[in-house]
Protein backbone atom coordinates (compact mmCIF):
# COMPACT_ATOMS: atom_id res chain seq x y z
CA UNK A 1 0.00 0.00 0.00
CA UNK A 2 1.48 3.25 -0.88
CA UNK A 3 0.87 6.49 0.83
CA UNK A 4 -1.82 8.55 -1.12
CA UNK A 5 -0.94 11.96 -1.55
CA UNK A 6 -4.06 13.82 0.50
CA UNK A 7 -4.90 16.57 -2.52
CA UNK A 8 -5.78 19.54 -0.49
CA UNK A 9 -5.89 21.98 -3.01
CA UNK A 10 -7.21 22.03 -6.87
CA UNK A 11 -6.94 25.58 -9.04
CA UNK A 12 -7.45 26.35 -12.27
CA UNK A 13 -4.74 29.08 -13.89
CA UNK A 14 -3.46 30.57 -16.37
CA UNK A 15 0.66 30.90 -17.37
CA UNK A 16 2.08 33.91 -19.42
CA UNK A 17 5.60 33.46 -20.18
CA UNK A 18 7.39 35.91 -22.39
CA UNK A 19 9.57 34.23 -25.21
CA UNK A 20 12.85 34.17 -23.25
CA UNK A 21 10.99 31.70 -21.27
CA UNK A 22 9.58 29.53 -23.87
CA UNK A 23 12.80 26.97 -23.37
CA UNK A 24 12.36 26.23 -19.24
CA UNK A 25 10.94 23.18 -18.51
CA UNK A 26 8.53 24.49 -16.05
CA UNK A 27 5.94 21.39 -15.53
CA UNK A 28 8.61 19.20 -15.24
CA UNK A 29 9.62 21.42 -12.33
CA UNK A 30 6.23 21.87 -11.31
CA UNK A 31 5.77 18.14 -10.89
CA UNK A 32 9.42 17.36 -9.99
CA UNK A 33 9.87 20.00 -7.32
CA UNK A 34 6.80 20.63 -6.26
CA UNK A 35 4.52 17.23 -6.02
CA UNK A 36 1.86 18.60 -8.22
CA UNK A 37 -0.16 17.22 -10.94
CA UNK A 38 -0.32 19.27 -13.39
CA UNK A 39 -3.03 18.92 -16.72
CA UNK A 40 -2.45 20.87 -19.51
CA UNK A 41 -5.46 21.94 -21.00
CA UNK A 42 -4.25 24.53 -23.54
CA UNK A 43 -1.59 25.60 -24.24
CA UNK A 44 -0.04 27.61 -27.15
CA UNK A 45 3.38 28.77 -27.97
CA UNK A 46 4.55 31.40 -30.76
CA UNK A 47 7.82 32.14 -32.21
CA UNK A 48 8.69 35.09 -30.64
CA UNK A 49 5.32 35.41 -28.77
CA UNK A 50 4.66 34.74 -25.12
CA UNK A 51 3.47 31.07 -24.29
CA UNK A 52 0.12 30.79 -22.61
CA UNK A 53 -1.07 27.63 -20.54
CA UNK A 54 -3.96 26.89 -19.31
CA UNK A 55 -3.28 24.31 -16.82
CA UNK A 56 -5.10 22.47 -13.53
CA UNK A 57 -2.98 21.71 -10.66
CA UNK A 58 -3.45 20.00 -7.77
CA UNK A 59 -1.79 18.92 -4.84
CA UNK A 60 -0.82 19.97 -1.17
CA UNK A 61 -2.09 23.51 -1.05
CA UNK A 62 1.42 24.79 0.98
CA UNK A 63 3.15 23.08 -2.17
CA UNK A 64 0.63 25.15 -4.24
CA UNK A 65 1.82 28.06 -2.61
CA UNK A 66 5.37 27.40 -3.26
CA UNK A 67 4.97 26.41 -6.63
CA UNK A 68 3.52 29.81 -7.32
CA UNK A 69 6.77 31.87 -5.54
CA UNK A 70 8.37 29.44 -7.85
CA UNK A 71 6.75 30.38 -10.85
CA UNK A 72 6.74 34.47 -10.29
CA UNK A 73 10.54 34.35 -9.60
CA UNK A 74 11.06 32.98 -12.73
CA UNK A 75 9.07 35.77 -14.35
CA UNK A 76 5.81 33.65 -15.50
CA UNK A 77 2.81 35.52 -15.07
CA UNK A 78 -0.13 33.30 -13.29
CA UNK A 79 -3.66 34.63 -13.70
CA UNK A 80 -7.05 33.14 -12.41
CA UNK A 81 -9.19 31.55 -14.92
CA UNK A 82 -11.85 34.53 -15.37
CA UNK A 83 -13.51 36.33 -18.27
CA UNK A 84 -10.89 34.80 -20.69
CA UNK A 85 -13.94 33.49 -21.98
CA UNK A 86 -16.91 35.77 -22.56
CA UNK A 87 -20.59 35.39 -22.87
CA UNK A 88 -22.34 37.94 -23.95
CA UNK A 89 -26.10 38.38 -23.05
CA UNK A 90 -26.80 41.29 -24.42
CA UNK A 91 -25.88 39.48 -27.91
CA UNK A 92 -27.11 35.92 -27.11
CA UNK A 93 -30.30 34.78 -27.95
CA UNK A 94 -30.42 31.74 -26.71
CA UNK A 95 -30.84 29.44 -29.48
CA UNK A 96 -28.54 27.13 -27.50
CA UNK A 97 -26.29 26.00 -31.23
CA UNK A 98 -23.31 26.06 -28.68
CA UNK A 99 -24.88 24.17 -26.24
CA UNK A 100 -23.94 20.62 -28.03
CA UNK A 101 -19.91 21.94 -29.04
CA UNK A 102 -19.42 22.87 -25.09
CA UNK A 103 -17.32 19.44 -23.74
CA UNK A 104 -17.54 20.62 -20.31
CA UNK A 105 -21.19 21.70 -19.72
CA UNK A 106 -20.17 25.11 -18.92
CA UNK A 107 -22.74 26.34 -21.69
CA UNK A 108 -25.91 25.20 -20.59
CA UNK A 109 -29.80 25.76 -21.06
CA UNK A 110 -31.72 26.99 -18.19
CA UNK A 111 -34.65 24.28 -17.79
CA UNK A 112 -37.21 26.75 -16.65
CA UNK A 113 -35.98 29.67 -18.89
CA UNK A 114 -34.61 28.17 -21.89
CA UNK A 115 -31.56 30.73 -21.37
CA UNK A 116 -28.37 30.38 -21.90
CA UNK A 117 -25.75 29.72 -19.12
CA UNK A 118 -22.22 30.33 -18.86
CA UNK A 119 -20.18 28.69 -16.04
CA UNK A 120 -17.01 29.91 -16.45
CA UNK A 121 -15.70 27.90 -13.89
CA UNK A 122 -16.51 24.62 -15.93
CA UNK A 123 -15.17 26.40 -18.63
CA UNK A 124 -11.68 25.38 -20.80
CA UNK A 125 -11.11 28.00 -23.05
CA UNK A 126 -11.28 25.47 -25.93
CA UNK A 127 -13.03 27.54 -28.20
CA UNK A 128 -15.05 24.87 -29.94
CA UNK A 129 -18.41 27.10 -29.20
CA UNK A 130 -16.89 29.76 -30.89
CA UNK A 131 -17.90 29.06 -34.28
CA UNK A 132 -20.91 27.53 -33.59
CA UNK A 133 -22.72 30.77 -32.79
CA UNK A 134 -24.14 33.41 -35.08
CA UNK A 135 -24.55 36.28 -32.78
CA UNK A 136 -20.82 36.82 -32.02
CA UNK A 137 -22.18 36.83 -28.34
CA UNK A 138 -18.72 34.40 -27.62
CA UNK A 139 -15.65 35.67 -27.30
CA UNK A 140 -12.19 34.06 -26.06
CA UNK A 141 -9.22 36.57 -25.10
CA UNK A 142 -6.81 33.66 -24.99
CA UNK B 1 -68.60 28.78 -33.77
CA UNK B 2 -67.74 29.69 -29.97
CA UNK B 3 -66.92 33.72 -30.76
CA UNK B 4 -66.27 35.78 -33.85
CA UNK B 5 -62.99 38.07 -35.03
CA UNK B 6 -65.39 40.79 -34.60
CA UNK B 7 -66.54 39.66 -31.45
CA UNK B 8 -63.25 39.55 -29.86
CA UNK B 9 -61.70 42.57 -30.95
CA UNK B 10 -65.08 43.95 -29.08
CA UNK B 11 -63.82 42.31 -26.56
CA UNK B 12 -60.15 43.62 -26.80
CA UNK B 13 -60.82 47.00 -27.46
CA UNK B 14 -63.23 47.22 -23.80
CA UNK B 15 -60.40 45.97 -22.35
CA UNK B 16 -61.93 42.35 -21.21
CA UNK B 17 -60.53 39.76 -23.39
CA UNK B 18 -58.74 36.93 -22.24
CA UNK B 19 -55.11 36.22 -23.97
CA UNK B 20 -52.99 33.05 -23.25
CA UNK B 21 -49.76 31.94 -24.46
CA UNK B 22 -49.43 28.82 -26.32
CA UNK B 23 -47.48 27.21 -23.40
CA UNK B 24 -49.95 28.56 -21.18
CA UNK B 25 -52.77 26.75 -22.73
CA UNK B 26 -51.13 23.45 -22.61
CA UNK B 27 -51.18 23.22 -18.64
CA UNK B 28 -54.51 24.72 -18.72
CA UNK B 29 -56.49 22.00 -21.13
CA UNK B 30 -54.80 19.41 -18.98
CA UNK B 31 -56.09 20.80 -15.79
CA UNK B 32 -59.47 21.95 -17.09
CA UNK B 33 -60.18 20.09 -20.38
CA UNK B 34 -60.60 21.43 -23.80
CA UNK B 35 -64.45 22.37 -23.70
CA UNK B 36 -63.47 24.90 -20.79
CA UNK B 37 -60.80 26.25 -22.12
CA UNK B 38 -62.14 27.10 -25.30
CA UNK B 39 -65.27 29.08 -23.14
CA UNK B 40 -62.26 30.66 -21.10
CA UNK B 41 -59.90 32.31 -23.42
CA UNK B 42 -60.28 33.90 -26.48
CA UNK B 43 -56.83 34.31 -28.22
CA UNK B 44 -53.83 31.71 -27.51
CA UNK B 45 -50.66 33.60 -28.55
CA UNK B 46 -47.72 31.89 -30.04
CA UNK B 47 -44.26 32.95 -30.89
CA UNK B 48 -41.00 31.91 -32.79
CA UNK B 49 -37.68 33.53 -33.19
CA UNK B 50 -34.71 31.95 -35.26
CA UNK B 51 -32.71 32.41 -38.78
CA UNK B 52 -34.97 33.09 -41.65
CA UNK B 53 -32.92 32.85 -44.72
CA UNK B 54 -36.02 33.86 -46.73
CA UNK B 55 -36.22 37.89 -45.62
CA UNK B 56 -35.01 41.05 -47.32
CA UNK B 57 -36.07 44.58 -47.39
CA UNK B 58 -37.24 46.72 -49.99
CA UNK B 59 -36.63 50.44 -49.53
CA UNK B 60 -37.80 53.73 -51.37
CA UNK B 61 -35.19 56.54 -51.80
CA UNK B 62 -35.62 60.01 -51.50
CA UNK B 63 -34.67 61.24 -54.75
CA UNK B 64 -31.48 64.12 -54.85
CA UNK B 65 -31.49 66.54 -57.27
CA UNK B 66 -30.60 65.89 -60.29
CA UNK B 67 -32.87 62.66 -60.20
CA UNK B 68 -31.14 59.09 -60.75
CA UNK B 69 -32.51 56.00 -62.01
CA UNK B 70 -31.68 53.32 -59.89
CA UNK B 71 -33.51 50.54 -61.62
CA UNK B 72 -31.28 48.76 -63.94
CA UNK B 73 -28.15 50.20 -62.37
CA UNK B 74 -25.95 49.24 -59.53
CA UNK B 75 -26.31 49.81 -56.15
CA UNK B 76 -24.58 48.60 -52.93
CA UNK B 77 -25.44 49.40 -49.23
CA UNK B 78 -21.96 49.60 -46.85
CA UNK B 79 -20.82 47.57 -49.92
CA UNK B 80 -23.37 44.87 -50.02
CA UNK B 81 -24.36 44.34 -53.10
CA UNK B 82 -28.59 45.67 -53.20
CA UNK B 83 -30.60 44.35 -55.99
CA UNK B 84 -31.52 47.47 -58.23
CA UNK B 85 -33.99 45.90 -61.02
CA UNK B 86 -37.05 47.60 -59.82
CA UNK B 87 -38.08 51.47 -60.43
CA UNK B 88 -36.11 54.10 -60.33
CA UNK B 89 -35.77 54.57 -56.63
CA UNK B 90 -36.82 51.10 -55.46
CA UNK B 91 -34.18 48.86 -53.94
CA UNK B 92 -34.34 45.48 -52.29
CA UNK B 93 -31.76 44.10 -49.67
CA UNK B 94 -31.56 40.52 -48.99
CA UNK B 95 -30.28 39.24 -45.59
CA UNK B 96 -28.11 36.57 -48.23
CA UNK B 97 -26.48 39.35 -49.51
CA UNK B 98 -22.90 40.06 -49.32
CA UNK B 99 -20.14 42.43 -50.64
CA UNK B 100 -18.34 41.73 -53.71
CA UNK B 101 -15.04 40.97 -52.12
CA UNK B 102 -16.06 38.61 -49.03
CA UNK B 103 -14.27 35.68 -49.50
CA UNK B 104 -17.72 33.36 -49.16
CA UNK B 105 -16.71 29.77 -48.84
CA UNK B 106 -13.59 30.35 -50.65
CA UNK B 107 -11.85 30.39 -47.32
CA UNK B 108 -13.50 27.77 -45.79
CA UNK B 109 -16.16 27.97 -43.47
CA UNK B 110 -16.77 31.24 -44.11
CA UNK B 111 -17.70 34.11 -41.46
CA UNK B 112 -20.13 35.79 -43.65
CA UNK B 113 -19.45 38.85 -41.08
CA UNK B 114 -21.38 41.04 -42.82
CA UNK B 115 -24.23 40.83 -45.16
CA UNK B 116 -27.50 42.15 -45.96
CA UNK B 117 -29.05 41.21 -42.80
CA UNK B 118 -26.71 43.39 -41.33
CA UNK B 119 -27.79 46.36 -43.05
CA UNK B 120 -31.22 45.75 -41.88
CA UNK B 121 -29.91 45.43 -38.42
CA UNK B 122 -27.72 48.15 -38.24
CA UNK B 123 -30.52 50.94 -39.73
CA UNK B 124 -32.64 49.22 -37.27
CA UNK B 125 -30.27 49.47 -34.50
CA UNK B 126 -30.03 53.76 -35.57
CA UNK B 127 -26.96 53.46 -37.42
CA UNK B 128 -26.47 55.44 -40.81
CA UNK B 129 -25.43 53.02 -43.90
CA UNK B 130 -23.52 54.24 -47.21
CA UNK B 131 -25.64 54.23 -50.48
CA UNK B 132 -23.54 54.62 -53.85
CA UNK B 133 -25.04 53.47 -56.83
CA UNK B 134 -24.13 53.91 -60.76
CA UNK B 135 -27.03 54.77 -63.41
CA UNK B 136 -26.70 54.98 -66.90
CA UNK B 137 -29.08 58.33 -66.76
CA UNK B 138 -31.79 59.37 -68.83
CA UNK B 139 -33.46 62.40 -69.94
CA UNK B 140 -35.55 62.25 -67.01
CA UNK B 141 -33.16 61.01 -64.64
CA UNK B 142 -29.50 62.36 -65.78
CA UNK B 143 -27.83 61.67 -62.95
CA UNK B 144 -25.58 58.97 -63.16
CA UNK B 145 -23.85 58.66 -59.51
CA UNK B 146 -24.81 58.94 -56.20
CA UNK B 147 -23.77 58.00 -52.65
CA UNK B 148 -25.49 59.20 -49.68
CA UNK B 149 -25.17 57.97 -45.93
CA UNK B 150 -28.89 57.15 -45.14
CA UNK B 151 -30.47 56.21 -41.73
CA UNK B 152 -34.08 54.37 -41.68
CA UNK B 153 -35.69 58.15 -41.42
CA UNK B 154 -34.24 58.80 -44.44
CA UNK B 155 -36.32 56.42 -46.90
CA UNK B 156 -39.71 57.10 -47.90
CA UNK B 157 -40.58 53.58 -46.87
CA UNK B 158 -39.17 50.98 -45.69
CA UNK B 159 -40.51 46.89 -45.58
CA UNK B 160 -39.78 44.44 -44.47
CA UNK B 161 -40.80 41.09 -46.72
CA UNK B 162 -40.32 37.43 -45.95
CA UNK B 163 -41.11 35.16 -49.18
CA UNK B 164 -41.37 32.23 -46.79
CA UNK B 165 -41.06 32.33 -42.65
CA UNK B 166 -42.64 30.24 -40.45
CA UNK B 167 -42.02 26.76 -41.51
CA UNK B 168 -44.53 24.43 -40.46
CA UNK B 169 -42.17 21.36 -38.27
CA UNK B 170 -38.50 21.27 -39.09
CA UNK B 171 -36.07 18.95 -39.71
CA UNK B 172 -33.69 17.56 -37.23
CA UNK B 173 -30.05 17.74 -38.28
CA UNK B 174 -27.34 15.18 -37.65
CA UNK B 175 -24.30 14.24 -39.82
CA UNK B 176 -23.41 10.74 -39.84
CA UNK B 177 -19.85 11.35 -41.92
CA UNK B 178 -16.50 11.70 -40.54
CA UNK B 179 -16.58 15.34 -40.59
CA UNK B 180 -17.71 18.51 -39.39
CA UNK B 181 -19.84 19.74 -41.70
CA UNK B 182 -21.07 23.63 -41.73
CA UNK B 183 -25.03 23.91 -42.56
CA UNK B 184 -28.00 26.06 -41.93
CA UNK B 185 -28.82 24.00 -38.99
CA UNK B 186 -25.75 25.08 -37.54
CA UNK B 187 -22.37 23.11 -36.92
CA UNK B 188 -22.63 19.14 -37.04
CA UNK B 189 -20.01 17.42 -35.83
CA UNK B 190 -18.98 13.56 -37.14
CA UNK B 191 -20.21 10.66 -36.47
CA UNK B 192 -23.64 11.81 -34.82
CA UNK B 193 -21.68 14.41 -32.56
CA UNK B 194 -24.82 16.66 -32.15
CA UNK B 195 -28.45 17.11 -33.45
CA UNK B 196 -29.82 20.43 -34.34
CA UNK B 197 -33.41 21.31 -34.26
CA UNK B 198 -34.96 24.72 -35.31
CA UNK B 199 -38.39 25.31 -33.56
CA UNK B 200 -39.82 26.45 -30.53
CA UNK B 201 -42.39 23.27 -30.47
CA UNK B 202 -45.50 24.06 -28.41
CA UNK B 203 -44.94 27.75 -29.43
CA UNK B 204 -44.47 27.55 -32.40
CA UNK B 205 -47.43 29.50 -34.21
CA UNK B 206 -47.99 26.82 -37.62
CA UNK B 207 -47.79 24.09 -35.10
CA UNK B 208 -50.70 25.57 -33.00
CA UNK B 209 -53.22 25.61 -35.90
CA UNK B 210 -51.82 23.29 -37.93
CA UNK B 211 -54.46 22.66 -40.27
CA UNK B 212 -54.50 26.88 -40.92
CA UNK B 213 -58.41 26.67 -39.54
CA UNK B 214 -57.36 30.59 -38.43
CA UNK B 215 -54.73 31.55 -40.42
CA UNK B 216 -54.90 32.62 -43.69
CA UNK B 217 -54.13 35.49 -45.76
CA UNK B 218 -54.71 39.00 -44.34
CA UNK B 219 -53.58 37.49 -41.10
CA UNK B 220 -52.07 40.39 -38.43
CA UNK B 221 -48.99 39.28 -36.89
CA UNK B 222 -46.24 40.10 -34.77
CA UNK B 223 -43.41 40.72 -36.69
CA UNK B 224 -39.99 41.81 -35.30
CA UNK B 225 -41.34 43.92 -32.87
CA UNK B 226 -43.79 45.39 -34.78
CA UNK B 227 -46.98 44.27 -37.32
CA UNK B 228 -46.95 42.34 -40.32
CA UNK B 229 -49.20 40.48 -42.05
CA UNK B 230 -49.72 36.97 -44.12
CA UNK B 231 -49.51 38.29 -47.65
CA UNK B 232 -49.68 34.94 -49.47
CA UNK B 233 -48.51 31.67 -48.69
CA UNK B 234 -44.97 31.11 -48.59
CA UNK B 235 -42.88 29.82 -51.25
CA UNK B 236 -42.08 26.02 -51.00
CA UNK B 237 -45.88 25.54 -49.08
CA UNK B 238 -46.93 22.15 -49.35
CA UNK B 239 -50.78 22.49 -49.17
CA UNK B 240 -52.13 18.59 -47.95
CA UNK B 241 -49.47 17.15 -46.07
CA UNK B 242 -49.44 13.15 -44.36
CA UNK B 243 -50.78 14.44 -41.34
CA UNK B 244 -51.00 12.21 -37.59
CA UNK B 245 -54.22 11.87 -35.38
CA UNK B 246 -53.60 15.82 -33.87
CA UNK B 247 -53.41 17.14 -37.55
CA UNK B 248 -50.08 17.98 -37.13
CA UNK B 249 -47.74 17.58 -40.36
CA UNK B 250 -45.08 14.43 -40.69
CA UNK B 251 -42.61 16.52 -43.02
CA UNK B 252 -42.13 20.24 -43.31
CA UNK B 253 -45.11 21.71 -44.61
CA UNK B 254 -46.92 24.75 -44.39
CA UNK B 255 -45.29 28.28 -44.81
CA UNK B 256 -46.03 32.23 -44.90
CA UNK B 257 -45.10 34.64 -46.77
CA UNK B 258 -45.34 37.83 -44.23
CA UNK B 259 -44.72 41.36 -44.96
CA UNK B 260 -44.85 44.75 -42.60
CA UNK B 261 -43.38 48.18 -42.21
CA UNK B 262 -39.94 47.79 -41.40
CA UNK B 263 -39.65 50.88 -39.50
CA UNK B 264 -42.04 49.43 -36.63
CA UNK B 265 -39.64 46.83 -35.55
CA UNK B 266 -36.74 46.80 -33.28
CA UNK B 267 -33.47 45.00 -32.70
CA UNK B 268 -34.67 42.72 -29.70
CA UNK B 269 -37.00 40.94 -32.22
CA UNK B 270 -34.63 41.58 -35.45
CA UNK B 271 -31.03 40.39 -35.35
CA UNK B 272 -28.29 39.13 -38.01
CA UNK B 273 -26.79 36.07 -38.05
CA UNK B 274 -23.69 34.49 -39.54
CA UNK B 275 -23.88 30.87 -40.02
CA UNK B 276 -20.60 29.58 -40.04
CA UNK B 277 -20.06 28.18 -44.03
CA UNK B 278 -23.06 28.89 -44.94
CA UNK B 279 -24.47 32.92 -45.08
CA UNK B 280 -25.25 36.21 -43.50
CA UNK B 281 -28.70 35.69 -42.11
CA UNK B 282 -31.86 37.05 -40.40
CA UNK B 283 -33.31 36.03 -37.57
CA UNK B 284 -37.01 37.33 -37.08
CA UNK B 285 -39.13 36.91 -34.35
CA UNK B 286 -42.89 35.76 -35.21
CA UNK B 287 -45.93 35.54 -33.67
CA UNK B 288 -49.37 34.80 -35.03
CA UNK B 289 -52.65 35.33 -32.70
CA UNK B 290 -54.66 32.29 -32.92
CA UNK B 291 -58.36 33.38 -32.31
CA UNK B 292 -60.20 30.36 -30.53
CA UNK B 293 -63.57 30.48 -32.63
CA UNK B 294 -64.05 26.78 -31.69
CA UNK B 295 -62.97 23.81 -29.35
CA UNK B 296 -60.70 22.13 -32.07
CA UNK B 297 -59.03 25.56 -32.19
CA UNK B 298 -58.20 25.11 -28.70
CA UNK B 299 -57.41 21.47 -29.24
CA UNK B 300 -55.10 22.10 -31.20
CA UNK B 301 -53.26 24.91 -29.90
CA UNK B 302 -52.65 23.22 -26.48
CA UNK B 303 -50.88 20.37 -28.08
CA UNK B 304 -47.83 19.66 -26.00
CA UNK B 305 -44.02 19.36 -26.65
CA UNK B 306 -44.93 15.59 -25.87
CA UNK B 307 -47.31 15.33 -29.08
CA UNK B 308 -44.98 17.32 -31.61
CA UNK B 309 -42.91 14.84 -33.10
CA UNK B 310 -39.63 16.10 -36.05
CA UNK B 311 -37.85 13.43 -38.56
CA UNK B 312 -34.33 13.10 -38.25
CA UNK B 313 -32.45 13.83 -41.07
CA UNK B 314 -29.04 13.29 -42.10
CA UNK B 315 -27.05 16.04 -43.43
CA UNK B 316 -23.46 14.89 -44.41
CA UNK B 317 -25.24 13.06 -47.76
CA UNK B 318 -28.95 12.61 -47.34
CA UNK B 319 -30.12 16.14 -47.76
CA UNK B 320 -27.65 17.61 -50.49
CA UNK B 321 -28.83 14.50 -52.58
CA UNK B 322 -32.13 14.76 -52.08
CA UNK B 323 -32.58 11.17 -50.57
CA UNK B 324 -35.94 10.20 -49.12
CA UNK B 325 -36.35 8.48 -45.55
CA UNK B 326 -34.94 9.51 -42.17
CA UNK B 327 -33.25 8.48 -38.89
CA UNK B 328 -36.80 8.11 -36.97
CA UNK B 329 -38.53 11.00 -35.03
CA UNK B 330 -38.40 12.68 -31.95
CA UNK B 331 -40.16 14.91 -30.28
CA UNK B 332 -39.70 18.40 -29.27
CA UNK B 333 -39.91 17.11 -25.46
CA UNK B 334 -36.68 14.36 -26.01
CA UNK B 335 -35.16 17.61 -27.98
CA UNK B 336 -35.46 19.84 -25.32
CA UNK B 337 -33.91 17.01 -22.75
CA UNK B 338 -30.75 18.38 -24.05
CA UNK B 339 -30.29 14.33 -25.35
CA UNK B 340 -31.87 12.45 -27.93
CA UNK B 341 -30.85 9.13 -29.38
CA UNK B 342 -30.09 8.07 -32.59
CA UNK B 343 -29.40 4.55 -34.20
CA UNK B 344 -28.72 3.49 -30.50
CA UNK B 345 -26.33 6.33 -29.64
CA UNK B 346 -26.76 9.42 -27.37
CA UNK B 347 -27.13 12.72 -29.21
CA UNK B 348 -26.57 16.29 -27.60
CA UNK B 349 -29.08 18.23 -28.78
CA UNK B 350 -28.43 22.40 -30.04
CA UNK B 351 -31.12 24.91 -31.30
CA UNK B 352 -31.24 27.16 -34.08
CA UNK B 353 -34.69 28.62 -33.04
CA UNK B 354 -34.67 30.39 -29.87
CA UNK B 355 -37.48 29.10 -27.71
CA UNK B 356 -37.03 31.24 -24.66
CA UNK B 357 -36.88 34.56 -27.74
CA UNK B 358 -40.10 32.46 -28.96
CA UNK B 359 -41.68 33.06 -25.43
CA UNK B 360 -40.94 36.24 -25.38
CA UNK B 361 -42.69 37.03 -28.43
CA UNK B 362 -45.66 35.24 -27.36
CA UNK B 363 -45.72 37.22 -24.11
CA UNK B 364 -45.25 40.69 -26.14
CA UNK B 365 -47.76 39.35 -28.51
CA UNK B 366 -50.07 38.55 -25.64
CA UNK B 367 -49.33 41.85 -23.61
CA UNK B 368 -49.98 44.14 -26.80
CA UNK B 369 -53.75 42.47 -27.43
CA UNK B 370 -54.66 42.61 -23.64
CA UNK B 371 -53.58 46.14 -23.75
CA UNK B 372 -55.44 47.12 -26.52
CA UNK B 373 -52.83 47.64 -29.16
CA UNK B 374 -53.42 44.75 -31.48
CA UNK B 375 -56.30 43.70 -32.82
CA UNK B 376 -57.02 40.63 -34.86
CA UNK B 377 -58.21 40.80 -38.45
CA UNK B 378 -60.16 38.23 -40.36
CA UNK B 379 -58.48 36.01 -42.96
CA UNK B 380 -59.65 36.72 -46.55
CA UNK B 381 -58.10 33.51 -48.16
CA UNK B 382 -57.30 30.59 -47.24
CA UNK B 383 -53.78 29.34 -47.89
CA UNK B 384 -53.53 26.47 -50.52
CA UNK B 385 -55.05 23.30 -49.00
CA UNK B 386 -56.61 24.74 -45.96
CA UNK B 387 -60.10 25.80 -45.16
CA UNK B 388 -61.14 28.30 -42.85
CA UNK B 389 -62.97 27.96 -39.82
CA UNK B 390 -65.34 30.82 -40.27
CA UNK B 391 -65.93 29.50 -43.79
CA UNK B 392 -66.45 25.68 -43.10
CA UNK B 393 -69.77 26.33 -40.72
CA UNK B 394 -70.87 29.34 -43.53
Amino acid sequence: MGIGVVIVAKKKVIFSFPPSLVEEPITYVLIKNYDLQVNILRATVRPRDRGRMVVELKGKKENLNKAFEYLEGAGIQVDALVQEMRHRPELCVSCTACVPMCPTGALSVNRETRELEFDHNKCIICEACIPSCSYRALESQF
Amino acid sequence: MLRTIEQINAKIKSGKIVVATAEEVVGLVNEKGVKRAAKEVDVVTTGTFGPMCSSGAYFNIKQSTPKIKLGGGRVTLNGVVAYAGWAAADILIGANALPDDDPRNAVYPGLFKYGGAHIIEDLLAGKKVRLEAKAYGTDCYPRKEYSAELGLEDFNNAVLFNPRNCYQLYNVAVNLSERTIYTYMGVLKPRLGNANYSTTGALSPLLKDPELRTIGIGTRVFMGGGEAYVAFNGTQHVPNPERDANGLPLSPSATLALIGDLKTMDTRFVRAASVIGYTSTLALGVGVPIPIVDEKVMAQAALADEDITYPIVEYSESYPLGRPGNLGRVSMAQLMSGRIEVDGKKVPTGGMASRAKGRAVALELKRLISEGRFLLTQATAPLPGAALAWEEEA
